[in-house]
This record gives C-alpha cells, sequence and structure tokens, in this order.
C-alpha cells in the first residue's frame, strides 16, 4: 500500500493509493453530498452529488468513482458545484411526488437533509407530478414510487450484500422504476427473501415498513456495513 | 326592488367564507346564506395512499383539530385492521382528545368570541378583536391564552409536537405518556380550572345583556347529534351516536357508526363547497340537525363528573326547556361547561396507571376492506370512512365533518339574525356584526369541512330581485 499526496482546497492531503477523492475528501476534513453512495455496496456515480473540480481537467469528476493520485489539486466546494449540487436535488423533487410533511421517514430522510444542505428553500423547476404507485403488497415492506430518487442503493444492496437480486431497474427517463422481479408486485416476487436490507438502504422513504406512519421512521445503514466487514473481513464490530 | 348583501370576507372563523343576503321588492330579508368558498379535494388524492398514512394525512386537513382526524381516521383502520386497541391506547387517545378540546374551546371562547361578547356587538371593529380583549382586559386575554396553550401542550407531551402530530395509528397509538409528562399536566390543572371558572362567571354575567340576541341567534327547533355513552353520559371519543329534538326526546339511540349512511344524507347546493347533511328518515331540509357543544350538552343525561355535572344542572335550569338549549348563541357557553368536563377527565385519566403502560399499540394485517371511525371534535361529530384493497391501499374515502353537519342550520341563523336587524333599503349598523358573530357561535372550521386551505376573510353583498349589487361591506 503506497502513499500519495494531493491537494485539496489548496491544502496538502495524504492518502492511501487504494482509496477515491470521495474518501481522501472525508478524511480532510472537506466532505462531499451523497446519495447513491452507500458503505457496503459498489459505487455507481449516479447521483452527481459528489462531482468535484480537477486542475488541468475540463470536466467535472464524481469523486466516488476518481481514485486519488499523486500532485492532483482537487476542489470540492466552488461556486459552479455548489449551484450544480442545487440544481440536481431540485430535479429530483420535481421528478416524483416529495410530501415531507405526511412521510414516513420525515425529519431522518436523505434527500431532506439534502435540501437543507445545499440551500433550497424553493424549486425553481416545474413539477412533473407523475401519475406513480405504491406497491404494498409484500406482507412487511412497501415501496413508493413517488419518493424513489433511482439512486438504486436496493438494487446493488440486494443482489451485494443479501445476493437476492430481487430489485431491479427498468424503462428509461422519467419512466424509469425500480421493481422487484420481472416486474412483478413485490408481495409476488420469489426471489425476495424478506430481509429488508432494501429498506435499510433506501435513503428517502420509498422504501417503507408497513403500517409506519409519519416521521416514524428511521433506517439504521450501519448493519449493512457490518454485514460486509463481518463477511469480508471476519470482524463483527460496529 | 329586492337586493342581495353580502358580507365577504367572514372573520374570525376558521377558513374563508362569504354571507349573501337576500331582499325581496319590499327590502325585507327573503333569506340569507353562508357560502363556503374553499375546495380542498383531500378524499379524492387520498385515493391509492397505504392505509397506515391515512391518519397523518388526514391530520393536514386542519391546523387547529387535526387530532379530531388523527382519532377518526386511526378508528377506521382500527375497523380495517379488525383489532380493539389496547385500553391503555384508548385513554391515551381519550386524553389527547381532551387536551384538543379544551385548546380549541379556548381559542373559540377567548380570541375569536369574546371580543364580541365583551365589548358588543355595535363596539368598534377597530377594537372588537383579540388584541382589544389584550388592552382592556389584559388578565382575561392571558389566562385565555394560556388555558390554550395548557391543551396545545398537553397534545405535545403525548405526540410530541402540538400541530399535526401522527401518533395516534390504526391498532393504538405510538408512545405512551411519560412520567415526567404526567407531571407537567397534574402542574397545570389548578390555573386551567382557575380559568374556566373565570370564563364561566364572565358568560354567565352577560346573558342578562345578550337576552335578546340568543332569542334570534339560531334559535329554532331542529335535531341534535352527538356521541353519548351507554349509559347517556357525555362522549367525546367512544360511544354510539343519539339523536334528540328539540323537546328532549330521543328520536334515535345506539346508532352505530357504520352505519352512517342510513341515518346521514348528504345534500348539494350550488352556491357553496360545502355540502348540507341531513337526517336522512325527516329528508332535506328537514332533516336539520346540529352538532357540537350545543348538541353534546342536549344529547348526554350527565357529563360524568362533579364540577361539570353541576355546571349542566345551572346550564339548563338557566337557558334550556325541559333540559333542551335551543339558541345557538348558547354554543358559547356550553363550550365552557365542556372545558371544565374536559379538565375533570384530564385529572381523572392521567391519575390512572394504565396511561404509562407500554402495551399501547396493537400489530395486524388488512382484515376487513371498509372501515367507519367517529370521534366527537370540538365542533362536533367526525366521521370517517375508508374502502381499501386487500393490501391496504385506499379505494375510496368519505369524510363527514362537524362543520358540514352544521351547515344547514348556520344557514338558518344567519337568515334568522338578518331577517331581525335588516328590514330594508340599507343595512343598518351592528347588523353584519350580528350576522358574522352567528356563524361564531359554531365556531365553523371551513378549511376541515371542505378538507379546504386558507384563513376566513368576510363579505356581505346586497343583491336586488334581478341580481344586481345594490350595497357591499367587506372586512379584510
Amino acid at each position: 500500500m503506497a502513499v500519495v499526496t494531493l491537494t485539496i482546497n489548496d491544502h496538502l492531503v495524504s492518502a492511501e493509493d487504494h482509496q477515491t477523492l470521495l474518501d481522501a475528501a472525508k478524511a480532510a476534513d472537506a466532505p462531499l453530498p451523497t446519495l447513491c453512495q452507500l458503505d457496503g455496496v459498489s459505487d455507481v456515480a449516479a447521483c452527481r452529488l459528489c462531482l468535484v473540480e480537477i486542475d488541468g481537467s475540463p470536466k467535472l469528476q464524481p469523486a466516488c468513482m476518481t481514485p486519488v493520485a499523486e500532485g492532483l489539486s482537487v476542489r470540492t466546494d466552488t461556486q459552479r458545484l455548489r449551484d450544480y449540487r442545487r440544481m440536481i436535488v431540485e430535479l429530483l423533487f420535481a421528478e416524483r411526488n416529495h410530501v415531507c410533511a405526511v412521510c414516513v421517514l420525515n425529519g431522518h430522510c436523505e434527500l431532506q437533509d439534502l435540501a437543507i444542505e445545499v440551500g433550497i428553500d424553493h424549486v425553481r423547476y416545474e413539477y412533473l407530478h407523475p401519475h406513480v404507485g405504491v406497491d404494498v403488497s409484500h406482507a412487511q415492506f412497501g415501496i413508493d414510487d413517488n419518493r424513489c430518487v433511482l439512486c438504486t442503493r436496493c438494487v446493488r444492496v440486494c443482489e451485494e450484500v443479501e445476493g437476492a437480486a430481487t430489485r431491479d431497474v427498468m424503462g428509461r427517463g422519467t419512466n424509469c422504476r425500480i421493481i422487484s422481479d420481472l416486474n412483478v408486485p413485490w408481495g409476488q416476487a420469489d426471489s425476495c427473501t424478506s430481509c429488508g436490507k432494501c429498506v435499510m438502504a433506501c435513503p428517502t422513504g420509498a422504501l417503507f415498513t408497513q403500517g409506519a406512519t409519519t416521521a416514524e421512521m428511521e433506517k439504521d445503514r450501519s448493519k449493512l456495513s457490518y454485514i460486509v466487514r463481518a463477511r469480508e473481513e471476519h470482524q463483527w464490530v460496529r | 326592488m329586492a337586493e342581495t348583501i353580502t358580507i365577504e370576507p367572514v372573520t374570525r372563523l376558521e377558513g374563508h367564507a362569504k354571507i349573501t343576503v337576500h331582499l325581496d321588492d319590499a327590502g325585507r330579508v327573503d333569506e340569507a346564506r353562508f357560502h363556503i368558498a374553499e375546495f380542498r379535494g383531500f378524499e379524492k388524492f387520498c385515493e391509492g395512499r397505504p392505509l397506515g398514512e391515512m391518519a397523518g394525512i388526514t391530520a393536514r386537513i386542519c391546523g387547529i383539530c387535526p387530532v379530531s382526524h388523527l382519532l377518526a381516521s386511526s378508528k377506521a383502520g382500527d375497523a380495517i385492521l379488525g383489532v380493539p386497541v389496547p385500553p391503555a391506547a384508548e385513554k391515551l387517545r381519550r386524553l389527547m382528545n381532551l387536551g384538543q378540546l379544551i385548546q380549541s374551546h379556548a381559542l373559540s371562547f377567548f380570541h375569536l368570541s369574546s371580543p364580541d361578547l365583551v365589548f358588543g356587538m355595535d363596539s368598534d371593529p377597530l377594537k372588537r378583536n383579540v388584541f382589544g380583549i389584550m388592552q382592556a382586559h389584559p388578565d382575561v386575554a392571558r389566562a385565555g391564552i394560556r388555558l390554550r396553550q395548557f391543551g396545545q401542550e398537553m397534545i405535545e407531551l403525548l405526540g410530541g409536537q402540538k400541530v399535526h402530530p401522527a401518533w395516534t395509528v390504526p391498532g393504538g397509538v405510538r408512545e405512551p405518556l411519560t412520567e415526567e409528562g404526567r407531571q407537567r399536566v397534574l402542574a397545570w390543572l389548578p390555573e386551567a380550572r382557575e380559568t374556566t371558572d373565570l370564563a364561566l362567571a364572565l358568560f354567565k354575567g352577560l346573558l342578562d345583556k345578550y337576552a335578546p340576541e340568543a332569542e334570534v341567534f339560531g334559535n329554532f327547533r331542529s335535531l341534535f347529534m352527538s356521541l353519548v355513552a351507554d349509559d347517556g353520559e357525555w362522549e367525546h371519543y367512544g360511544g354510539k351516536v343519539r339523536i334528540v329534538d328539540s323537546d328532549g326526546n330521543t328520536i334515535a339511540d345506539k346508532l352505530d357508526e357504520a352505519d352512517y349512511q342510513e341515518y346521514i344524507a348528504e345534500a348539494v347546493e350550488s352556491w357553496s363547497y360545502l355540502k348540507f347533511p341531513y337526517y336522512r328518515p325527516l329528508g332535506y331540509p328537514e332533516g336539520m340537525y346540529r352538532v357540537g357543544p350545543l348538541a353534546r350538552l342536549n344529547t348526554c343525561t350527565h357529563m360524568g363528573t362533579p364540577r361539570a355535572d353541576g355546571e349542566l344542572l345551572e346550564y339548563r335550569d338557566r337557558v334550556g326547556t325541559n333540559g333542551i338549549v335551543t339558541s345557538s348563541l348558547m354554543y358559547h357557553y356550553a363550550r365552557l361547561v365542556e372545558i371544565m368536563a374536559g379538565i375533570e377527565r384530564v385529572e381523572r385519566l392521567v391519575n390512572d396507571p394504565d396511561v404509562l403502560s407500554s402495551r399501547v399499540r396493537v400489530d395486524a394485517g388488512i382484515n376487513n376492506l371498509e372501515g367507519v371511525g367517529v370521534s366527537e371534535a370540538p365542533r362536533g361529530t367526525l366521521f370517517h370512512h375508508y374502502k381499501v384493497d386487500e393490501n391496504g391501499v385506499i379505494r375510496k374515502a368519505n369524510l363527514i365533518v362537524a362543520t358540514g353537519h352544521n351547515n344547514l342550520a348556520m344557514n338558518r341563523t344567519v337568515s334568522q339574525i338578518a331577517k331581525h336587524y335588516i328590514d330594508g333599503p340599507g343595512i343598518p349598523d351592528g347588523a353584519l356584526n350580528r350576522i358574522e358573530a352567528g356563524t361564531r357561535c359554531y365556531d365553523p372550521c371551513l378549511s376541515c369541512s371542505t378538507h379546504a386551505v386558507g384563513k376566513m376573510p368576510l363579505h356581505v353583498t346586497l343583491l336586488d330581485a334581478g341580481g344586481n349589487v345594490v350595497d357591499e361591506a367587506r372586512r379584510e
């Protein structure tokens, strides 16, 4: 394992060469906003919230997928980045029907926290108000597409941690949906083990426990990294 | 030439409304109408949502009485789950409903209506508001505000927040009361009782002054409907529906909420967003009935707590005939008797060890595809009726709220007052104030009744027989 030195926001920092810019920024006390990233599962760079500026590169790069390198000079908090981040979160709100006031995850929602973090006081884009449904055919859990941001954490955790691969993505653009098996009601998905990992992984109230009412749910995502560490490193520590 | 007077906006109510007074060719009042100008559509957009969310969503209908919707919704949910809730959960739900009854009644009496009563219907409108009361009678204003605070704090101690606490759920409640919360409620009780005594003395002292208004402020024969306990005791959460007439005869008793469509029907008028429910066997509009504090004190045989029982006897003795009070002005008096009953019941409940029990919620699946829940909101009987699919997704929702039940009676009231005080062709001073004050007797919540949004202004128009506006009075 080698150590590299790079610059983050004009500060020299050291990082291990297998780390990403996201890890290095976090260690350097310059944490980046994320939504699709989840400890314990692979990264997909879908949400684009962790984009950073790298000197010498005309393109913005997702920190979660960019490895550290000797001599890199990275900026994580410029006005351009702040504008894009706010725009991304506004578009997420405009794309589906997020009604925080009556959501099961109100007060404990990563999307809501992000909106506060990036300074959203209103959404500048026209809401699409798509007509999307709720699937509560599963005995314990439900999925409300109105609140889904298509981060695919549920898809990855189901395949990579539980090994069931019940969840997948169907359709394109605004018609994109998370599905169970070959687009059957969740309660009829034979591959589902009802483990609930997808519910824990979901950053919003899209995946929820049946019977939960307004602001009643909290999600303990540390259980997922606990399972992964236990399996891969044989360390049972939380 | 016939005319119509319009009062718009109507102030010191919860919601948006206008009143029109229609005059005939001789300039006499033909009729007056209370128009509800809001539309919200909760029943429609609840379709497709999971049952478990309904309490939290429907609570948003109203910021004054979210608890009523929480309770009616949760009871409808209990019926769909097909399970009785734990005894502790029922006691806790009752406790929260009493907190709301106290705060809402305090708001109605002290903040909204006391300016009319204390300063008089003809007084300067600039002073005739809660700020005027603060200036002229700071002790009364402070006591009233604190009484409301007591009720709100009880709601917060149980549900974690004063407004829209999604704490009651199908199957029970989320959390019990804590010992610390219990002590806080107990500490409030002496002051709350003292304030209620003050308000009762204040209102009783005004009875003679307002005797002429009592004769015409919604003083007519009608039916009265509310929940009562098995033995006829005053109820606010459980029991069955009882309907009595103005002579005190019980017209119908022990009616099940699930059968509400057999005894309640709803009519629609083109000039209001609020439907006109009526007692089905008597037809429309003869089946007019009133709900709320006045009705509850007419349907019950006793209050069930010592001070309130004493107040009920005095109330019936002073303003009733054969135990029935027919003037809607006495809604104010009835509200105060109910606050006293609420405080006594709160004391009884917080001293019950069950309210600290952790067995407060049962878990069950969907066992019925339909359920009706009922509770007594501060303004009267509230029904929530849901139909769900086998997964518990709402297919149809129907809500009948207190202000809706009172719609016919409120219209009759504004007509009665207008006929008494307006004799054409102009609008005499104080007439509009009295018409507005007449609607305030019912403490109407228009946001609830149309399941709609907003605050409440008042606008009166005087129209001639040809529909032309002859005179107009507007209050912003």
